[in-house]
């Protein structure tokens, strides 16, 4: 386990979010507000604890990040008042960048979807979590 | 030409680490009026006090420099010991060579010409020092408690007990406070009215004790030793001479409003006592919720009073009164977890506080003393706790523990299931914090043998789902998330400061921390003082506390103020504010910014031309004055000067550093 | 009352109905939309990480072509973009000069920024609307379903209390319908998952559905699209009688006594008229 103190995607996301892993007690309240967990492979206070510990393999392989629809409820009610949502965006965006991702493209949608799916819907979809 | 000595402390390596004590005592002995110079490894121990009382004694030697730790260590061992040699104290100064000095540098190069600059500094301001008298303040021996919780309760009995006469004054009707309001008490489940009514009656029966309930304190004037305070006493609307307490008035009153006592779960009536065994008997007439003083009418308790106790026509009145003391013991409020929508407090009667549940234990509580659930009467089965609501919370609450909940919280999981052997609970946590006596113990046994699930965790939000409440909340240590279908939830809301905690530490003259808890002097070393000498705190106000910690505290505070009330006369500042009135102009700036009150202005006659003219001056009343200096920093003519401190002084000190080398 | 108004990619698409029914009831009630010439997408997502300003340049361009007028839009998503891209823009400096600097507009976070949902409450007033309503809808039990994006984060978006809201309730009241209230109205629908996770959304949906039904709901109200769409698609009714969802401003529209044929008249004379006056 590499536990060396900050690694480069978590200096990088910190740098760029603002937010600090190291505020964070994991009392775990993010995961019990968050709506989408049964799709998530790590709950998201895990995968704050991964990114105070700098587990960046375990975290470029989990689906989280990427499950994660920025609800914000989170940040709504962290008690450290730690803004997840934009954590999962700076573990996502630094795997973006490096072209370590595309997950989520027209490819991935039927012709049915892609019709009936409201136009915001599919170009902030495109955005997130493509590059 | 004065004649100084200066003395340098090694404190060990802590000085001598980092500043060449053999450079600074030659470099001391070129400064002017200095004739002596001496070190010592500890200047502090006896030794070294005798160095330098001999020192004084054989050459002479009218005023002392010691370069030694910062004056708030040991500025008062050795002006004593310059005394003992004969000098006023107040012909000796420290300069702070160790925390100024040697602790901020590690290079013996800087460290050395910074310590041998600051004793300059030092024997330029001593050679401008006068010999100063501290003023003798007579002590009223007697002591204000302002809160009847079992902090005032207690500090009162042992002020009482020392021979020393105290009132304590209670804003409800009745003395107990917030120990009232629980059932039992951890860890030892001890039943909390019968271990706090009896102190309640020793309080009430005390001939040294004054009870002053259903009253608050207004205005505190003066300062230690002869505190001025104005008591508003409400008007009660009973007389308490006639009131035998039988009850017979609000058993026949038609009005009700929500009981304060039982957390608004239930109705007292408009004239009441808050709880049976209420502390004195004497009942109390809401002014608000009756029908006579809303409407004009009724009278009921008027007329079925058998000694015809009742009587509307009493007014607030005034106690004016001095006191020699102050304890302030004003306790503590739960936080309203209706800011946290997510639980639904308010909105679900099924939704409770901790302090709210207390009171379904209790016989003469709102159910009884039957645990049940308010919506429908059913005794609840699963019950969910959940912990730090408000507590280490710096987005929506407060960011610190609130020290309790986890121990009140294991007391009423063990309770509960002693009255509901098959109720079941859970408790969401983010740490369990068991810290003193039997508390650990306490805690393993409810998760042990009372089978209470603790789920490392917090809860996202409440559904109310029929008759049950679907918590959906995370155990972090399985990883999994958790819905559980509840009968009842327990919000450990946290322990907060009074909401007019601020009011009551203006008018007392003392501060607060961020959350409006009162602070203490010195975090360690002055638990129960405060910067405002002879006022100290005990209990809740303080910071979140249990009922040991704060008997404790209590009783510390209370052998504070006996201290105190022991000493016949103080002794005042003798740094106090001088005005030259020649020079005044009366524009009075001082007289604004004096934070004691301590500037008043005078009419002066002088002869002007031939002729007598009245002029306007300020003037110093020195027992008032703490030396802080605000007047002489305002004053625009520089009239007024600081004893010990005066301009000269300082501009001596800034002219020794600045001007050489 | 004026405002500019930015309908977004969507309402002129999927959600072509919430226009049109926000627009016939706006002139019903005397509350002008001047469509934003010539305008862009809204950047469709606000960036959480501080240096991906590119996200930025549509909303900052909308914004600045307000003018200072105030800026209406209907689409949830579309409110909270650009609303939080001008809270950056007032809070961050460093990011102002550049994005302005590059889109050579000056523009530094001023204007109000408002969902119709705030005209309603804020400008006009619910009870004013109340008295301007033609066929109250009652007897219709209506749950609102607020979703994610206006309400939180709740200090830039300031659209209502993020647990507790109660603006679309007091919008149902003053329709003149009665308020169903569930506990899941706050609760995130899903979002995206019912592309890539549609199990996981059809549970999230479905407690919210249900729920909403249980509580006895015929209907849910949303202001958003995306919300609209999961809640419609994805979703597990058992069989049981489904709960229609509607757009806040097509029960309003019902509620002003207009007609859908009415309505599109009204909103393609209007929208001609308006680009007229503009030219």
């Amino acid at each position: 386990m590499a536990t060396s103190s900050k690694t480069r995607l978590v200096e990088e996301m910190q740098k760029q979010s603002g937010q600090d892993p190291n505020g964070c007690f994991q009392c775990a309240k993010c995961s019990a507000a968050c709506p989408v967990t049964a799709a998530m492979d790590l709950l998201p206070h895990q995968v704050i604890r991964y990114l105070q510990l700098g587990l960046e393999e375990e975290l470029a392989n989990s689906k989280t990040p990427w499950v994660c629809a920025s609800c914000f409820t989170c940040a709504a009610r962290c008690p450290r008042d730690l803004d997840l949502a934009r954590m999962m965006e700076g573990v996502r965006l630094v795997m973006l960048r490096r072209r370590e991702g595309n997950k989520f493209g027209p490819a991935d949608l039927t012709p049915e979807q892609l019709a009936k799916l409201p136009q915001q819907a599919l170009v902030s979809g495109f955005r997130k979590y493509n590059k | 030409m004065p004649r100084t000595g200066v003395f340098i402390c090694h404190c060990g390596t802590n000085i001598a680490g980092t500043v060449d004590i053999a450079r600074a005592i030659d470099a001391s002995r070129n400064f002017p009026g200095v004739v002596h110079a001496d070190e010592y490894r500890y200047l502090c121990s006896e030794m070294g006090q005798d160095l330098i009382k001999n020192a004084i004694n054989e050459n002479n030697l009218d005023r002392v420099v010691v370069g030694t730790c910062s004056p708030r260590m040991h500025e008062g061992t050795f002006r004593k010991a310059a005394a003992e040699a004969g000098l006023n104290p107040y012909m000796l100064e420290v300069a702070n060579i160790r925390e100024h000095c040697s602790w901020v540098h590690r290079d013996i190069e800087e460290g050395t010409p910074k310590a041998i600059a600051l004793l300059r500094a030092a024997a330029a301001k001593v050679a401008l020092n006068d010999p100063l008298d501290s003023p003798e303040l007579e002590v009223e021996k007697r002591a204000l408690v302002i809160g009847g919780g079992i902090a005032g309760i207690q500090a009162a009995i042992d002020i009482a007990e020392a021979g020393y006469v105290v009132d304590v004054v209670e804003r409800e009707p009745s003395i107990g406070g917030r120990m009232a309001q629980l059932e039992k008490t951890f860890p030892t489940l001890d039943c909390s009215a019968c271990i706090l009514t009896p102190k309640m009656v020793e309080a009430a029966q005390h001939p040294n004790i004054n009870l002053i309930t259903y009253s608050e304190v207004e205005e505190v004037k003066g300062f230690v030793g002869q505190f001025d305070v104005k008591i508003k006493m409400k008007a009660r609307s009973i007389d308490p001479v006639k009131c035998t307490g039988c009850g017979v008035c609000y058993e026949k009153c038609p009005a009700k409003a929500p009981s304060e006592f039982e957390m608004g779960m239930t109705k007292r009536k408009a004239i009441y006592v808050p709880f049976p065994q209420a502390v004195p008997n004497v009942p109390v007439i809401d002014r608000e919720n009756c029908l006579y003083f809303k409407k004009g009418r009724c009278q009921i308790c008027a007329k079925e009073c058998p000694p015809q106790a009742v009587d509307y026509e009493q007014q607030d009145q005034i106690i004016e009164r001095r006191y020699g003391a102050i304890i302030v013991a004003t306790g503590f409020d739960q936080l309203d977890p209706s800011s946290y929508g997510e639980y639904g407090y308010g909105q679900h009667p099924d939704i409770l506080t901790a302090l709210e549940f207390e009171r379904l234990f209790n016989a003469s509580g709102p159910t009884g003393g039957k645990v049940v659930r308010l919506s429908d009467g059913k005794p609840p089965k699963k019950v969910v706790f959940i912990q730090c609501i408000g507590s280490r919370d710096k987005a929506r609450g407060m960011n610190y523990c609130s020290k309790i909940c986890c121990m009140f919280t294991a007391k009423q999981a063990i309770l509960l299931k002693e009255k509901v052997p098959d109720a079941k609970s859970y408790v969401f946590y983010i740490d369990v914090r068991t810290a003193g006596k039997g508390y650990e113990e306490f805690q393993r046994r409810a998760a042990e043998e009372y089978d209470v699930a603790y789920l490392r965790g917090q809860v996202g939000k409440i559904f109310p789902e029929g008759d049950h409440l679907v918590v959906h909340g995370v155990d972090s240590l399985s990883g999994k998330v958790v819905d559980i279908k509840a009968d009842m939830v327990v919000l450990a809301a946290a322990s907060i400061a009074r909401a007019d905690a601020p009011e009551v530490g203006r008018i007392v003259g003392i501060n607060s921390d961020s959350y409006h808890f009162f602070n203490e002097a010195h975090p360690k070393l002055k638990p129960v003082e405060t910067h405002t000498a002879g006022v100290f705190i005990a209990g809740a106000c303080q910071a979140p506390k249990d009922i040991p910690d704060t008997v404790a505290q209590a009783g510390a505070a209370a052998v504070k103020a006996i201290g105190l009330l022991s000493k016949d006369v103080l002794k005042g500042e003798a740094c106090t504010a001088i005005v030259n009135q020649a020079e005044c102009s009366g524009c009075l700036y001082c007289e604004a910014v004096c934070p004691y009150n301590a500037i008043n202005h005078i009419e002066i006659e002088e002869r002007y031309h031939e002729e007598m003219h009245k002029r306007t001056v300020a003037e110093v009343n020195p027992s008032l004055c703490q030396g802080c200096g605000s007047c002489s920093v305002a004053c625009r003519s520089g009239s007024i000067n600081l004893k010990g401190f005066t301009n000269e002084q300082i501009l001596a000190e800034v002219d020794a550093i600045c001007l050489q080398r | 009352m004026r405002y500019r108004y930015f309908p977004g990619c969507t309402l002129k698409g999927q959600a072509k109905n919430m226009e049109n029914t926000t627009m016939a009831a706006a002139h019903a009630l005397g509350i002008e939309l001047v469509e934003l010439d010539q305008w862009q997408c809204c950047g469709a997502v606000y960036p959480l990480y501080e240096d991906e300003l590119i996200s930025l340049l549509s909303p900052v361009r909308t914004l600045a072509a307000a003018e200072g007028e105030p800026l209406v839009s209907l689409c949830a998503a579309c409110h909270h973009v650009l609303k939080r891209a001008q809270e950056l823009m007032q809070r961050n400096e460093d990011a102002r000069h550049k994005v302005t600097d590059y889109l050579e507009v000056d523009y530094k976070g001023e204007g109000r920024v408002l969902h119709f949902l705030e005209v309603l409450r804020d400008d006009l007033g619910f009870d004013k609307l109340k008295e301007m309503i033609k066929k109250p809808l009652e007897g219709r039990k209506i749950a609102a379903y607020y979703g994610c994006l206006l309400l939180r984060p709740s200090k830039v978006m300031q659209f209502d209390d993020p647990e507790n809201p109660t603006i679309m309730e007091d919008l149902i009241k003053a329709l003149g319908a009665e308020v169903v209230k569930s506990p899941y109205r706050t609760e995130c629908c899903g979002a995206y998952l019912s592309v890539s996770e549609e199990a996981v959304a059809r549970d999230t949906v479905s407690k919210i559905i249900n729920s909403a039904r249980e509580a006895g709901a015929e209907a849910l109200i949303t202001a958003c699209p995306l919300c609209r769409y999961n809640l419609e698609n994805c979703v597990d009714q058992d069989g049981k009688e489904p709960v229609k969802v509607y757009y806040f401003s097509e029960l309003l529209a019902e509620a002003m006594g207009l007609q859908f044929d009415q309505l599109m008249s009204k909103a393609l004379e209007r929208r001609r008229g308006k680009n007229g006056n503009q030219q």
